[in-house]
């Protein structure tokens, strides 16, 4: 038994949640490995998102169990589970526009997260070049003062993703990170990601299958709240179920 | 470096130009009348600089900022009462040495709530003290619960109400709706004297200014941008490891003890304290002060109350029963063409000309020389 805990990061069992009886996830259970590249796909309202909402903490499970290294993330609050290594990246850019690039990713360097604490942050050096360390990764090394509101689409989706390899999270989340992306961007992006989920266990919603071939260790296919396959990328193509309800048209 | 210092030097020269107005212009110019007036409209200005970090930054409207100035400009009358009601001031009562409302209304010792306000060192500490502790269980009880925009703004107001009604009901407690009147001396020194309001105007500027840069250090501070991210991507904020309800608790904390001091302030200047200081019509004004100042500006909110208040004394002077549609259509006419206030005009007007109208200038040697003497 303590050997299954080792051999998996992330353990999802039984997890239901129900909206005023209508059930958008549905009993449904996986587990991903270390440094294992997750990918969730599915028909639109599969219950993809709200799977990354119960994990992180966003939306409270009616039923099951969300365990992260042993420690049940269900009965934690949200800042609880960042710290405990969970990252989590939304659908649409959530970035700080009214902030600077550098501030954006100097809020999300993991010190001074207690209110006493972030008055006595001081802007060292250490956090300065870890800043344009990440900048650097993310492309946005010219654009450290600029307003995040000035940049263009993709650039706010790369500086969201900055803003959490700073946390250095063992586990990403990542919500459609290419989405509305220009096929240079795009292409830029899997190979940002490919670089950055080397060391890390990452749980990837996206679309663009080619895309998920590119970047997918395996794959978990959605439909209504529940799995309908789950294995390489191979397999889940060739699913005659998953032909039907998704790929096949 | 530069993230670090405390100020950058466009709000170097801000802050220095307050303070000619505040210490060397207003009471050059004014009687000591009008000072003590002005010095009034300052204590105002302490609940706008608290609403200027909470609702500017931090976006946490509260409607009911009155209730902590209210409650230290209490806690300041109280003790003041206290030392007006010896028992040789009061020897005609039925119960000699108690506040003279008290009386009135049949009491015969003084609550046990009032003894602790015999003391200065309490009374002060209480000024901050109490609303503080108030804002946190709110805050607490707000907060936690994820209570935020339109509903916080309306709790709050509800608060206002409460509290009006609360001291007007237990007038044998509170003064009732005639407040606590006749104030004379702290620790014998009289505060009615000509002397006295102007020595207390400077203490309240000093007071003002002490705050300010508490205002100012909280936001240079990382917790000062942490409160704008708040304010645009809460969710982001919370899911990058903060929990975002401490943050908002300790502002909200923040602005009703700037509240209280103001408060306090305005029962040693004006000589009393009263319910209709603490309601939600007041509340309103203050967020309306800060509104007109620009609500994302500490300056401009001290501004805001000085030139809404003095807009206030000189109308109503005049035409008393148009002045609420005038700061009705003010607040209005703000938030429509000058969303950002006084200090958004300032910033995105006066500021660059004048700088253009320097560089022009011949000697661009000595910028910083040059736009130093400029206002």
């Amino acid at each position: 038994m303590n050997k299954m805990n080792d051999k998996y990061v992330l353990r999802v069992e039984g997890l239901t949640v129900s909206f005023d009886g209508f059930k958008a996830v549905n009993d449904l259970s996986f587990y991903v490995e270390p440094n294992e590249c997750r990918v969730i796909i599915g028909p639109n309202g599969a219950g993809k998102t709200t799977v990354l909402d119960l994990i992180c903490g966003r939306t409270k499970a009616t039923e099951g169990s969300v365990k992260f290294k042993g420690q049940e993330l269900l009965e934690m609050r949200e800042d609880q589970i960042v710290h405990a290594g969970v990252g989590r990246k939304f659908q649409t850019p959530s970035v700080y526009e009214d902030l600077t690039v550098f501030e954006n990713l100097e809020l999300s360097y993991p010190k001074g997260h207690g209110v006493f604490g972030a008055l006595a942050f001081k802007r060292d050096d250490t956090v300065k070049t870890r800043i344009q360390e990440i900048a650097t990764t993310i492309f946005l090394d010219d654009q450290l003062d600029e307003k995040a509101a000035y940049l263009s689409h993709g650039q706010k989706q790369w500086l969201e993703i900055g803003m959490l390899l700073i946390q250095d999270p063992e586990l990403l989340m990542l919500d459609e990170p290419v989405a509305g992306m220009s096929v240079a961007e795009r292409k830029k992006t899997a190979e940002l990601l490919n670089r950055i989920i080397a060391d890390r266990s990452v749980i990837v919603i996206e679309h663009d299958m080619g895309f998920v071939e590119d970047i997918a260790t395996r794959v978990t296919v959605l439909h209504q709240g529940k799995t309908l396959s789950e294995g390489s990328m191979q397999r889940v193509q060739n699913d005659p179920k998953v032909v039907e309800v998704y790929l096949g048209h | 470096m530069k993230a670090n210092a405390l100020f950058t030097r466009s709000e170097m020269i801000g802050f220095a130009i307050l303070a000619c107005v505040i210490f060397l212009l207003l009471p050059a110019v004014l009687d000591t009348f009008r000072l003590n007036l002005f010095g009034k409209y300052l204590t105002y200005s302490f609940v706008a600089i608290g609403l200027a970090l909470c609702w500017g930054a931090g976006g946490i409207l509260s409607l009911g900022q009155g209730v902590f100035f209210g409650l230290g400009g209490y806690c300041m009358a109280m003790f003041l009462k206290l030392e007006a009601s010896t028992p040789e001031n009061t020897a005609i009562q039925s119960t000699p040495g108690i506040p003279d409302f008290m009386d009135w209304n049949q009491l015969t010792a003084l609550p046990w709530w009032w003894e602790p306000f015999h003391s200065l060192t309490f009374a002060l500490f209480a000024v901050v003290a109490v609303p503080v502790v108030f804002a946190f269980i709110i805050g607490v009880a707000m907060f936690r619960r994820r209570v935020g925009g339109v509903y916080f703004a309306i709790i709050t107001q509800a608060f206002a109400a409460i509290l009006t009604i609360l001291i007007i009901g237990q007038q044998g407690f509170t003064g009732g709706v005639n407040g606590i009147t006749d104030l004379r001396t702290l620790l014998g020194w009289d505060i009615r004297t000509d002397e006295a309001k102007e020595t207390l105007y400077y203490v309240n500027g000093i007071l003002l200014f002490a705050v300010l840069f508490a205002a100012q250090f909280v936001r240079r501070s990382k917790l000062g941008r942490l409160l704008i991210a708040m304010r645009d991507q809460e969710d982001r904020v919370r899911f990058s490891g903060y929990d975002v309800a401490s943050f908002k608790i300790f502002i909200f904390c923040l602005g009703a003890g700037f509240a209280g001091i103001g408060g306090a302030m305005f029962t040693l200047q004006v000589g009393f304290m009263s319910p209709t200081l603490v309601g939600i019509v007041p509340s309103i004004e203050m967020v309306i002060f800060c509104a007109v100042g620009g609500r994302l500006s500490i300056l401009g909110a001290v501004y805001g109350a000085l030139l809404v208040n003095w807009a206030k004394t000189t109308f109503s002077e005049s035409f008393p029963e148009l002045w609420l549609f005038g700061l009705g259509g003010l607040f209005i006419a703000v938030v429509m063409a000058f969303p950002n206030g006084l200090a958004g005009i300032w910033v995105e007007k006066i500021e660059p000309r004048l700088l253009k109208a320097f560089k022009k200038s011949p000697a661009p040697a000595s910028p910083a020389q040059q736009s130093t003497p400029a206002e």
